[in-house]
């Protein structure tokens, strides 16, 4: 995870924060702020507000420290403050982002029928001649690196925003599965169909960048 | 199992959320098919990418006025 930082165990963040440790709290504050404000992002529509949420989060935990019973962990029961305050803000904003059930688009292949053989055909349901996923090499050098990250830093934000969640907390911020289910209050099946979606759209524009940049030596890539 | 079959399964396959059966058949899929052994290489190095994205932070506005919020709190 970029920028993360060893934390103490919970016992010990806690009694600090409880103590008025302002350096405690400037750790987690710039450690899980992050992370934070992109899940944020997820359930309100603008920047602004998914940093006023953050804001709003923090304050309930400056005040509730001292409530705080630790059957979560630290950082769950933060984040989950997160959630409802975002969710609240994004109500407001009539963004809601129910996680009940799946909607109709999250359904079906998430890889393009016309890149299989058809039914019928020998070998149907096999990668198409000239269809099958070429090996990717991401380069090593700092700035092609950096415009790979960028690429899926723009992708995430044009994802649909239940995909994104899901996708932020699993793979950005490094949550396992069940983590996830219990902070969206979502089934596990569920989850993994969304997270396959998001991951499966991200593959196939790094799939887009990673060709174009190989067309064009040296240069910027088609995104 | 086809290829179809077998990019639809990939995370639950990475998450180590299949039943046996299921699992063995993506691994003697795999191991006959080079473009699945490249599509979830091409996932895992998706996911490691994801990883990888560089934090981002609250202005240093907002920062300070929670650590004086927190401060705050303190000196009462």
């Amino acid at each position: 995870m970029a920028g993360a930082r060893e934390l103490p165990p919970d016992e010990v963040l806690v009694q600090r924060l409880r103590d008025g440790d302002e350096e405690t709290f400037a750790l987690v504050l710039d450690t899980w702020s992050g992370s934070m404000l992109r899940l944020a992002m997820s359930f309100v529509s603008t920047r602004d507000s998914a940093q006023e949420a953050v804001q709003d989060t923090w304050l309930a935990v400056i005040k509730g420290i001292g409530d705080f019973e630790g059957r979560s962990s630290l950082k769950t029961w933060v984040y989950r403050i997160l959630v409802n305050t975002a969710k609240a803000r994004g109500t407001k904003e009539s963004r809601t982002v129910p996680f009940t059930s799946l909607l109709p688009e999250e359904e079906g292949p998430t890889v393009d029928a016309d890149r299989f053989r058809a039914p019928g055909e020998p070998y149907a349901g096999h990668w198409a001649v000239g269809q099958k996923p070429q090996p990717w090499h991401i380069p090593e050098d700092h700035v092609l690196r950096g415009e790979v990250r960028e690429v899926i830093a723009e992708a995430i934000d044009e994802l649909p925003p239940r995909l994104r969640t899901v996708i932020t907390l699993r793979d950005v911020a490094g949550y396992g599965s069940e983590e996830v289910c219990d902070l969206l209050e979502i089934s596990p099946g569920n989850q993994r169909v969304l997270l396959h979606r998001a991951r499966a759209l991200l593959r196939r524009k790094l799939e887009k960048y990673l060709s174009g940049a190989h067309d064009v030596a040296g240069g910027r890539g088609r995104a | 199992m086809n290829c179809g079959e077998f990019v639809e399964l990939v995370t639950a396959f990475l998450d180590g959320a299949m039943d046996e059966p299921t699992e063995l058949r993506c691994l003697t899929h795999l191991a006959e098919c080079d473009g699945c052994e490249t599509y979830l290489d091409q996932f895992r190095q998706t996911v490691a990418v994801l990883g990888e994205q560089p934090a981002q932070s609250l202005p240093t506005e907002a920062r300070d006025q929670l650590r004086g919020a927190f401060r705050a709190l303190w000196r009462d």
